[in-house]
């Protein structure tokens, strides 16, 4: 089925405002996302009249609010397939997520020597905790390098595996849009005795997750890429590995006990949620996998490929050679986050341009420095379409984009 | 709203499209790297510092039209000067782009000539550490010269 685009644009208030006379093209996505009404409703009707705190009272507004958190954890462990809701910790953002599985685990079971896979087009924070390994344990990094058009080289998987204790590797690329074979790159880890861990910041919001398809050990994730609330992060790990892993965050409701010589930690998922959490974000993040629910994660990657070739196909067609789109061309291949050069104009200047017609796309290193050294660029502009984004929308980036030559 | 025309001034896009003093100086000149992490802009100030003079000033690197132009416009205003009038006139511009944090006061009396077209910036703060970035590595560069 596809998306009633018009309709699901109703539910989203920020896309009906003008500025300066002129309608909103919000083509940023990749690094925030809008939030429609239910979601906003969920965040203001808990504020006003269910705000308690959770886990540690008896009355019944605590208890009221204890079961809506709760309520976003059976949710999301639902959404993404998860055998137990109890294996889905919350965190401040998934950058937290991917420090915590990647510090603690690499603390407790990484020594002098032993190798952790990557990929070329990873995220800063799926790279600098693992520098920060480096520095504190001398583990040592390997890089899977990229084809032409964006894709892991898996030529060499097998032999890049040997004797790696992690594979860490996003299941989306923020910069390139191109999406990976995560079961195949799990099942390639698991064959070579490595934990898989799966960066899906920007996989989970845009097509359906199955995170015991794909086999995974660990996946992580953010709530405000997904039409939720910012502030919030999603770590998910299998039940024994989580088990296992040591504390991240030490502090109240991560204890069963302390004492003047020592704490025993609490049970899943309470032992990596220290201190009080995003309540009311938590809670309307509820809301926003309910609304992702009702579309269908299934017709949301429609949509997206359905927008990914008529952007492509328009941009090329339009511009030629003036136009590099970093990525795969192939739209079953990538998501609609579409990194590009222009004419040679400097993305900070496109991006100044694309304001006054009140497109709003990212400019910069999209937190990918060592992608955009591959590259071959400082910096790159970056337009990332979503469930709310239309081919209306595609051709007044084109339009916007022609009005940047008058200048430069 | 601040239009582009504020932004994009003729003589910023002149420096821009040919800009002066670009390259690189040999020892015993010095040269600091500036970075902006947001962007990811690059940029690399040579300075060579004979008697207290700023007699050559280079810069390279890549970036977006204003942290090029202000680069590039900021070596034409400070080669030949002293170093004390080259640090006043960094101090009068950076107080033009209202990022001049230390209290000693502006000497008013100077004239930033071309400079002053990069005023329009500060209409679009987002873009203040672009113009910032070459002078805030000029006075690294300056420090590592023993200045």
């Amino acid at each position: 089925m596809s998306l009633d685009v018009a309709s699901i644009r109703k539910d989203f208030p920020v896309l009906h405002r003008l500025i300066n006379d002129k309608p909103l093209v919000y083509l940023d996505s990749a690094n925030t996302s809008q939030k429609p009404q239910v979601v906003i409703d969920a965040l203001a009707n808990f504020m006003s009249h269910g705000y308690a705190p959770i886990n540690r009272s008896a009355y019944q507004l605590a208890a009221e609010a204890t079961d809506l958190f709760e309520g976003t954890r059976t949710a999301l462990a639902k959404f993404i397939n998860a055998p137990k809701a109890h294996e889905v910790i919350f965190t401040k953002n998934a950058t937290e997520a991917l420090n915590l599985v990647i510090l603690s685990w690499g603390r407790a079971n990484m020594k002098a020597g032993d190798t952790v896979l990557l990929t070329h087009m990873e995220h800063h924070a799926n790279i600098v905790p693992w520098h920060m390994l480096v520095a504190e344990r001398g583990i040592q990094l390997r890089w899977i390098p990229l084809t032409s058009d964006g894709q892991l080289d898996l030529t060499n998987l097998d032999s890049l595996l040997q004797g790696v204790k992690v594979f860490s590797f996003t299941a989306m690329s923020n910069v390139l849009g191109t999406i990976n074979p995560v079961q195949q790159l799990c099942a390639a880890a698991h064959k070579a005795g490595a934990l898989a861990i799966v960066d899906a910041c920007q996989s989970v919001p845009h097509q359906p997750t199955d995170v015991q398809a794909w086999d995974a050990d660990f996946v992580t994730f953010s709530s405000h890429k997904m039409c939720g609330p910012s502030g919030v992060g999603v770590l998910w790990g299998r039940e024994a590995l989580l088990e296992a892993l040591p504390p991240f965050l030490g502090g109240g409701n991560m204890i069963a006990d302390v004492r003047l010589d020592g704490f025993t930690t609490a049970e899943l998922p309470a032992k990596f949620e220290a201190g009080t959490p995003a309540i009311a974000e938590v809670i309307a993040l509820g809301a926003a996998v309910k609304y992702l629910e009702n579309l269908g994660m299934a017709n949301v990657r429609r949509h997206e490929i359905e927008m990914s070739t008529y952007v492509l196909n328009s941009l090329t067609e339009r511009f030629g050679d003036d136009i590099t789109i970093h990525g795969p061309t192939n739209p079953e291949l990538r998501g609609a986050t579409f990194s590009f050069a222009f004419r040679g104009i400097h993305p900070h200047d496109l991006s100044q341009v694309l304001d006054q017609s009140n497109v709003c796309v990212r400019a910069g290193h999209h937190c990918a420095k060592p992608l955009m050294r591959i590259l071959g660029a400082n910096a790159t502009a970056r337009a990332s379409f979503y469930l709310y984004n239309t081919q209306q929308e595609a051709d007044m980036l084109a339009d916007a984009l022609d009005s940047a030559s008058d200048i430069f | 709203m601040a239009g582009l025309e504020d932004l994009y001034r003729e003589i910023i896009l002149d420096h821009y499209r040919t800009p002066r003093n670009r390259g690189e100086l040999d020892a015993p000149a010095v040269s600091a790297e500036g970075h902006n992490p947001l962007c990811g802009d690059e940029i690399r100030i040579f300075v060579d510092v004979q008697d207290g003079i700023v007699t050559d000033v280079r810069f390279n690197g890549s970036g977006c039209s204003i942290s090029q132009s202000s680069a590039s416009m900021m070596t034409s205003a400070i080669k030949g000067k002293p170093v004390d009038q080259v640090k006043a006139i960094v101090k009068k511009f950076k107080s033009m782009m209202t990022v001049d944090e230390d209290e000693s006061p502006v000497d008013e009396s100077l004239n930033l000539g071309d400079l002053e077209a990069l005023q329009g910036v500060v209409k679009f703060p987002v873009r203040i550490k672009c113009a910032t970035l070459g002078w805030n590595t000029l006075l690294d560069a300056l420090t590592t010269a023993g200045q």
